[in-house]
């Protein structure tokens, strides 16, 4: 076990230098100067040079590169061009919103999408298997913007049964959430619906039929907890999408998450920023899949970790 | 004035109307209260030495005073921490005394050392800031650093000298724009490089609170020194909200000013019902919304297929795009800026013209090239009609559809043969026709990395330019404006550019709003003079 946590803990640190490496290049390749953003649009020349020495951008990449990462390494990841305050102050101020709603999706998410897998599995073919299969199709493809105005539009301009967007209260983050567990509910539940179906052929299921168990002792005692395991490897996955593509979400319901701050530094050029939310998302992800993986275990005990 | 007046023997005084130093706000103006403005984008920092968004721009207007300022909701100069100045006969120095007794938010009197280090502070090269080259025309420019500014010189604290190298018409302007804004060394060296997350000016209001990525609260400065000023008691920024939303919580009675406006989707039902229609303020604006065509890219290099593109645009077409919400533009300048040229009408709409001249060219079939264009609505719909527009003459135009930093690199290197200027476009810096000149049509922004991006450089314009700018005596100043007018009316003739419309502004408040029109659409403050506002109840 030991052994597995250290083998995995290097892994995931290669992973991170990797994507630190290849972002980083893909910045520095980008056909967009951050100089001529800081500058501005009435900036000399002279002034272009000067704020591009200052900031060591004027040097190879590599160079560039080394002193990103010897700065990272103590815990520094540096200023916003831009905004010129410390990167990981504008980070942490957003941390604890992404996470609430990463949280609260999350279990919006599984609350839909289990129950619709799982009811779908055990009438599957039938007209109502059918019909949650079109629909989770239909959330997952449905535009982020549309689903989250209607809602909004819905329940909170017309029905008043929630603030108009914002952050603070139970009740913000209520609609925001649902959102999203509607819109990755269609992932889970076509995961969880074949996942159960595999389960429900197995034998052991057979025996506990033939043993003369009740359907719901079946399903809930020995289906379910063999079903969700490959759904449960997902969540990790999720965490990562959360921690940095829920741009769309956030600016309709005005929630002051990462993946704003992300945007708005993409659109400006602003690498510091860029870097750090994606190392942040990138360590979310690693985490996300470690956990899941160790948490396999618990879950069935046939799993060993080597 | 007086006092100005009598020491013009040698001196010069550039006398302001009357007017301009007795703005009184709206009588029935209450004090109190507080109103909350929303934006999509984050507040990047409000240190006025670097702050150049939409958004921060009226709200370092509030939090920092300058030497200049303009009277609310127009474009007229009036002294701001200045109480007079004056101007030597060859326009070469600066003579300001300013205003005894104003204090800084952290209690401290300013005095003319405080300018001084401001205008050192903005123009030091550490300090990275994209208004520095609005200075250039002070003595010492070019050695800015750390040493300060050997032009500007303090000569007793209520008086400073600021020596210029070159004359300068604009000189006064320069120092009504944010970057010249007045800021206490000690605060700035305590915090450091977050200076602009805690401001201290001399401003209307102060930071209260800044909870980064949701919200900003502005607080009354007791202490203002203009008398009866500020109305509101606070004023609460909330970012991170989408303009469609924003406009909702508006009708919920929640927000009260929707900074990023009316969004394009919602226009119409806004406009159409008489009620919200009603609460809606229209203004111009010192924009202009233009294509560039590069004159070192062939066949732009040659004159008759740039006039050809001018006269293929249907710039009617394209209004009606954007809602109606501008008119079609004939020239760079905007209407409503000194300079602009009345009653010229521009190259015509003219397919069968635009065909002729291309056939001049040599180009009777046409050719193939490519349109630049910022990829956020409703730029890529604009370039569409663009794009068919220059079909019918024969001309493939290729859209390129980029981020903002991408296009602005392509313009900025010269590789791009067409660009469409929106989401990008000039809004002036301060209303005088030589801002919409310099970087964008003369030579000097027609270098790598600089914002002609037509690449046009015409050196008899440029001494033309130079000339208009040179005129820094007050008496000269219609003259002066003639000679602007004949340098755009010289641009036209080469046509580096169509320029194709200029941008109104519509602002929609809540019904509680008050004060007069103008300081809803005034033309410095973008978008509210949130100095001179209001509530009613």
């Amino acid at each position: 076990m030991a052994a597995y946590l250290i083998r995995r803990l290097i892994q995931s640190a290669l992973i991170l230098l990797g994507v630190s490496f290849i972002t980083f290049f893909l910045l520095f390749v980008l056909p967009a100067d951050p100089v001529r953003q800081i500058a501005g649009r009435s900036a000399t020349a002279e002034t272009v040079e000067n704020i591009r020495q200052q900031l060591g951008l004027d040097k190879p990449f590599i160079v560039q590169y080394g002193r990103y990462l010897g700065a990272l390494l103590q815990g520094d990841m540096g200023r916003s061009y831009l905004q010129k305050t410390e990167v990981a102050d504008l980070i942490l101020s957003r941390l604890p919103a992404t996470l609430l709603l990463m949280l609260g999706a999350i279990v919006c998410e599984l609350l839909l999408g289990l129950t619709m897998g799982i009811v779908a599995a055990l009438w599957r073919g039938r007209a109502l298997d059918q019909t949650l299969m079109v629909t989770s199709f239909v959330t997952v493809s449905a535009p982020q913007f549309v689903v989250s105005l209607l809602l909004l539009y819905v329940f909170a301009v017309k029905l008043g049964w929630f603030p108009i967007g914002g952050y603070g209260t139970f009740a913000h983050l209520v609609l925001p959430a649902v959102t999203l567990g509607i819109l990755g509910s269609g992932w889970y539940s076509r995961m969880m619906r074949s996942s159960m179906i595999d389960v429900l052929r197995a034998d052991y299921i057979r025996t506990a039929r033939a043993k003369g168990l009740t359907r719901a002792r079946i399903v809930l005692r020995h289906a379910l907890p063999n079903a969700i395991l490959p759904v449960i490897a997902m969540i990790g996955i999720d965490i990562g999408i959360f921690m940095g593509g829920i741009v769309v979400v956030e600016s309709v319901f005005g929630w002051p998450g990462i993946g704003q701050l992300a945007w708005q530094a993409i659109q400006r050029v602003d690498i510091p920023i860029i870097m750090g939310v994606t190392l942040v998302s990138a360590f979310a992800i690693v985490l996300g899949n470690l956990l899941a993986d160790l948490i396999a275990p618990l879950i069935d005990p046939r799993i060993r970790l080597r | 004035m007086k006092r100005l007046l009598a020491s013009t023997a040698v001196m010069l005084a550039l006398a302001l109307p009357a007017l301009a130093q007795d703005y009184t706000p709206d009588p029935a103006a209450k004090p109190g209260g507080s109103i909350t403005v929303t934006y999509k984008d984050d507040v990047a920092t409000l240190d006025p030495a670097i702050g150049y968004d939409w958004q921060n721009w009226s709200m370092i207007k509030s939090l920092f005073d300058g030497l200049m300022d303009y009277v609310p909701g127009t474009t007229t100069l009036r002294p701001g921490l200045a109480e007079s100045y004056e101007i030597s006969e060859d326009g070469l120095t600066y003579t300001f005394r300013l205003r005894a007794g104003v204090k800084f938010h952290n209690g401290r009197e300013m005095t003319a050392e405080d300018v001084k280090y401001s205008l050192d502070r903005v123009t030091n090269p550490e300090t990275q800031s994209p208004g520095a080259g609005f200075f250039s025309a002070i003595a010492g420019f070019e050695n800015a650093g750390p040493g300060g500014l050997s032009g500007v010189e303090v000569v007793d604290p209520l008086t400073v000298k600021i020596t210029l190298s070159r004359p300068d018409a604009t000189f006064l302007h320069v120092m009504a724009l944010n970057f010249a804004s007045v800021v206490p060394k000690e605060a700035v060296d305590e915090a450091g490089a977050d200076f602009g997350k805690k401001p201290v000016g001399t401003g209307a209001f102060k930071l209260a609170e800044w909870t980064l990525g949701q919200r900003l609260v502005f607080e009354k400065n007791a202490d203002y020194w203009r008398p009866g000023v500020p109305f509101l008691d606070s004023v609460v920024f909330e970012v991170g909200q989408e303009p469609v939303v924003a406009l909702l919580r508006l009708q919920n009675g929640e927000v009260d000013v929707p900074g990023d406006g009316i969004p394009p989707a919602k226009f119409t039902e806004v406009m159409g019902d008489p009620a919200q229609a009603a609460r809606v303020v229209v203004g111009g604006q010192l924009h202009t919304g233009y294509i560039t065509l590069n004159v070192t890219i062939p066949p732009f290099d040659k004159l008759e297929v740039r006039k050809a593109v001018n006269m293929a645009i249907n710039k009617d077409r394209i209004v009606q795009i954007i809602n109606g919400r501008a008119v079609p533009a004939t020239q760079p300048l905007p209407p409503s800026m000194p300079g602009y040229t009345e009653g010229y009408a521009g190259y015509p709409y003219d397919p069968e013209g635009a065909k002729a001249l291309l056939a001049e060219a040599g180009l009777a079939d046409g050719f193939e090239t490519e349109l630049y264009v910022m990829n956020t609505d409703p730029n890529p719909r604009i370039a569409q009609a663009i794009q068919q527009d220059l079909a019918a003459i024969g001309i493939k135009a290729n859209i390129q559809n980029l981020a903002q930093a991408n296009v602005i690199e392509a313009g900025g290197a010269g590789t791009a043969p067409m660009i469409w200027s929106g989401g990008m476009a000039w809004i002036a810096d301060f209303p005088d026709p030589s801002n919409f000149y310099g970087p964008i049509l003369g030579c000097a922004g027609a270098v790598d990395g600089g914002w002609n991006w037509s690449k046009f450089c015409d050196p008899v314009l440029d001494a033309k330019a130079a000339e208009a700018d040179s005129m820094a005596d007050p008496a000269k100043a219609e003259e002066r404006l003639k000679l602007w007018s004949d340098v755009y009316m010289g641009v036209m003739e080469q046509a580096p550019w169509v320029p194709v419309f200029n941008e109104e502004r519509y602002t929609i408040k809540s019904e509680r709003m008050g004060g007069e029109d103008a300081l809803y659409v005034d033309p410095v403050s973008i978008p509210v003079n949130y100095d001179y506002v209001w509530v009613k109840e």
